[in-house]
């Protein structure tokens, strides 16, 4: 169904690193922080989420920073399904989307049915977005049919909800493993395909980053389709965020620079990009003290 | 299984916007630290002769095409003086120096030029157009590498040829092309110190400045005066260096051509050299090879230094049944090539290192599209002054083509298919050529088989252009003679006790 790709992952590494010699100054930087921030899927996924953390994530979405009223709203907030409701009431007036992780994140050790349900919940407390784990157990056993069915059905049970697949690049083991999932996630209906929950080290890295994007690239020419790419976990420095962005530029070009198509999974680096901005706005850096922790 | 959302296309997110047209800013790397004089004498015996206008020529930058500074052509008399340092440095300091004396100067050298690093690595750029991320990464550290490793070796030479006792051979005619100045200047000059002899060397005409820039660097160092002599000219510099009675060796890298006439003319004189020169070497595809990665190492093949690297993979052979998804994807990656000025710090290919090279490499792409090639050129706009050529790729050729059996010294790639194994090798190999071919499967066993088949002083394996201080470098049929760096590096520069030298 999938054919295995070779890939080397020396080659890999060397491409990533020819691509962060990229000099990127000025009003290319700029550019840069103003996209990264509005691709931003402002995340919180503890155990311990309170109403009022949910809350105060949901208003700094809104509002990353009171001094200088137009700058850009990130994407979405992304949060578990049982605090979308409460996401939904503060955010319903604005652009930003409600993104829910579901599908019994972030192990999917469960049945189908439970992470159809889950699904379903989610959805019908008004997420826009759905973050799903794929069952990396029967990935890694050879039972991809199975992970490509799961992915299937969970597509369907999104309705309009937009589909994230988080293939977990961490547990997948190699480059290989990580560009045959992408192609599983993709042609099963995927409409993003996400590297990691941020529950397990490493979360995204370059290489795998790029091995995705290669695979999106390719499924665009053979199909037509552009999917989406979400890096989610690591990415704290607005330094890693533009490396990735001219990741993205040299392998899929500008069409991908839009966050329809590419998104950042991050929570610390949103008040690294706030600060680089106002530094390139102002020509100062301004102290961390002046930006909200959400 | 179920196909059925296939057709459902990504739903917009709530923010819908126009993608933006992101392109980087200008990067340039600042010059504000660099100085250098606007004409230079020869270094002679340690230190500079007054710079004589009236035996002059001039280097341009070959970004703009202005002149950057002005040389003086070392005339016979020149090269005689340089000679004689040389021969005085050799019999009354450094031909008696331990192996340990010699290798404090080396590591003093190695060090000094990591120091000024960022100030060579610009130089290199202005003077020679090779793109500041190319000077900066590699040919900077890599020439301070070099010195690193035989400075090491200085002190170790008896272990190098066990029972046998290395002796220098005494003053050594070098001669180094433009397209690694510094770089084959630590090549030459390296190997030949630590074993113990004394250098005169000339640099390329259009590439002197580094070599000068040395020179100042040597003075920091307190080499012996003499040990290294530099004469800058063109050609006729070169012969009399070649032609002088008194050198015991000549170590030359450069055009087949050249080498040819420098062979001809010490024939007689048996006399130790070592020649690296041009090459053709073959890329060789195979269908289950990683082919993303494959594509990026074409472009390390031959767009490197604007394909001004006689190692240079120049023709592509790639497997019939993968060929036309890698001329894709090469073809979307060169898109993302920058053509531009050499000091900015995103500048993927920088400038043609002179007029005479643009006009040739302009008239064998004009050649191979009149013998019925098609030419695929990147996209990048190219700078309106100095001297620029994008990255191309010539389809549709064959082994008889000129592009495909001469050297074109460009950012040119010619790209054959082939069906089976021995149809590459054959094929790799049907060239004067050999010094370097790539392979690229994720089979192990093909990469013994078909290396063990090539006739080529180096063969890479899934990679390209990979230097070390460590690895042996040279030629096999017209390609040159003798190996430079790692241990067979010391054989080009000694002569054993009971075989009077080895080449």
């Amino acid at each position: 169904m999938i054919d295995r790709i070779p890939i080397d992952a020396v080659g890999v590494q060397e491409r990533v690193a020819r691509l962060c010699t990229r000099s990127i100054k000025k009003e290319s930087k700029l550019q840069a922080l103003d996209l990264a921030l509005r691709m931003m899927d402002l995340t919180t996924l503890e155990g311990s989420d309170s109403e009022g953390k949910v809350r105060q994530l949901c208003n700094k979405a809104l509002h990353p920073y009171t001094e200088l009223p137009n700058i850009p709203s990130v994407a979405a907030v992304c949060v578990y399904p049982n605090r979308v409701a409460l996401a939904k009431s503060i955010l319903k007036d604005s652009s930003i989307s409600i993104a829910s992780v579901a599908t019994a994140f972030p192990s999917g050790m469960s049945s189908l049915q439970i992470k159809l349900d889950d699904v379903n919940y989610a959805v019908s407390e008004g997420a826009d977005e759905i973050d799903m784990v794929i069952s990396r157990g029967a990935f890694l056993s050879g039972e991809y049919a199975r992970v490509y069915d799961e992915i299937a059905q969970i597509k369907e049970a999104c309705g309009t909800a937009h589909l994230k697949v988080i293939l977990e690049t961490g547990e997948l083991g190699s480059l290989e493993n990580v560009r045959m999932a992408s192609d599983l996630a993709m042609k099963a209906g995927a409409d993003f395909i996400k590297t990691s929950t941020g529950k397990i080290t490493p979360a995204a890295t370059m290489p795998v980053v790029l091995v995705m994007l290669q695979a999106i690239r390719d499924f665009h020419v053979a199909t037509g389709k552009k999917i989406g790419m979400k890096p989610a976990g690591g990415i704290r420095s607005s330094k890693q965020a533009i490396q990735y962005l001219v990741m993205v530029k040299e392998t899929l070009g500008n069409d991908w620079l839009d966050p329809s198509l590419f998104r950042f999974g991050a929570s610390s680096l949103a008040n690294d990009v706030l600060m680089q901005w106002v530094k390139e706005k102002t020509g100062r850096y301004q102290s961390l003290n002046y930006f909200s922790n959400d | 299984m179920s196909e059925k959302n296939s057709s459902v296309l990504p739903t917009q997110s709530k923010q819908t916007t126009v993608p933006i047209d992101w392109s980087y800013a200008e990067a340039p790397e600042s010059i504000s630290h660099v100085t250098f004089n606007k004409s230079y004498g020869l270094f002679i015996n340690g230190s500079f002769t007054e710079y004589n206008e009236n035996q002059s020529f001039e280097s341009t930058n070959p970004a703009n095409g202005e002149c950057l500074y002005r040389c003086t052509e070392a005339s016979e008399s020149d090269v005689d003086a340089a000679v004689k340092a040389a021969r005085t440095a050799f019999e009354g300091v450094w031909g008696n120096y331990s192996g340990t004396q010699r290798s404090h100067y080396l590591y003093r050298i190695a060090r000094l030029l990591q120091e000024r690093a960022r100030e060579f690595a610009v130089l290199e750029s202005m003077d020679g157009g090779k793109p500041i991320r190319e000077s900066r990464d590699i040919d900077i550290p890599l020439a301070a590498a070099y010195f690193f490793y035989y400075a090491g070796w200085a002190d170790k030479l008896s272990y190098a040829f066990p029972g046998k006792t290395p002796k220098p051979l005494g003053v050594c005619a070098q001669i180094i092309p433009w397209n690694f100045p510094l770089l084959m200047l630590a090549w030459k000059i390296a190997p030949a110190l630590a074993c113990g002899n004394t250098v005169v060397l000339k640099p390329a005409e259009t590439t002197s400045l580094t070599a000068l820039k040395f020179c100042e660097l040597l003075q920091d160092v307190g080499l012996p005066d003499g040990v290294v002599n530099i004469v800058t000219g063109a050609a006729k510099t070169g012969e009399y260096l070649v032609q002088h009675p008194d050198i015991d060796k000549i170590a030359f890298t450069g055009s087949t051509e050249v080498g040819k006439v420098i062979q001809r003319s010490i024939a007689e004189r048996q006399l130790p050299s070592t020649f690296e020169l041009g090459g053709k070497g073959a890329f060789i595809l195979f269908d289950d090879a990683a082919l993303n990665e494959a594509v990026e190492g074409i472009v390390n093949a031959i767009f490197f230094n604007q394909g001004h690297v006689c190692c240079a993979g120049s023709r592509l052979l790639v497997q019939e049944g993968v060929a036309e998804k890698v001329i894709d994807l090469l073809k979307k990656r060169m898109q993302h090539l920058i053509v531009g000025d050499p000091l900015d710090k995103n500048t993927d290919i920088g400038a043609i290192n002179s007029k005479e090279q643009l006009e040739t490499i302009q008239r064998y792409v004009k050649t191979g599209i009149q013998e019925g090639a098609t030419c695929f050129e990147c996209s990048s706009s190219l700078p309106t002054s100095g001297y620029y050529f994008p990255p191309t790729i010539l389809t549709g050729v064959s082994q008889s083509s000129s592009v495909v059996q001469e050297e074109i010294f460009g950012p040119v790639l010619t790209i054959q298919t082939f069906r089976t194994t021995d149809e590459a090798i054959e094929k790799a190999n049907n060239t004067p050529y050999g010094l370097a071919n790539g392979i690229w499967t994720d089979k192990g066993s093909k990469i013994f088989y078909v290396g063990s088949k090539l006739k080529s002083g180096v063969v890479w394996s899934n990679t390209y252009n990979k230097f070390d201080p460590t690895s042996p470098f040279g030629g096999y049929k017209e390609s040159g003679k003798g190996r430079e760096g790692g241990l067979s590096g010391l054989h080009a520069y000694v002569k054993l006790d009971n075989n009077g030298g080895v080449y």
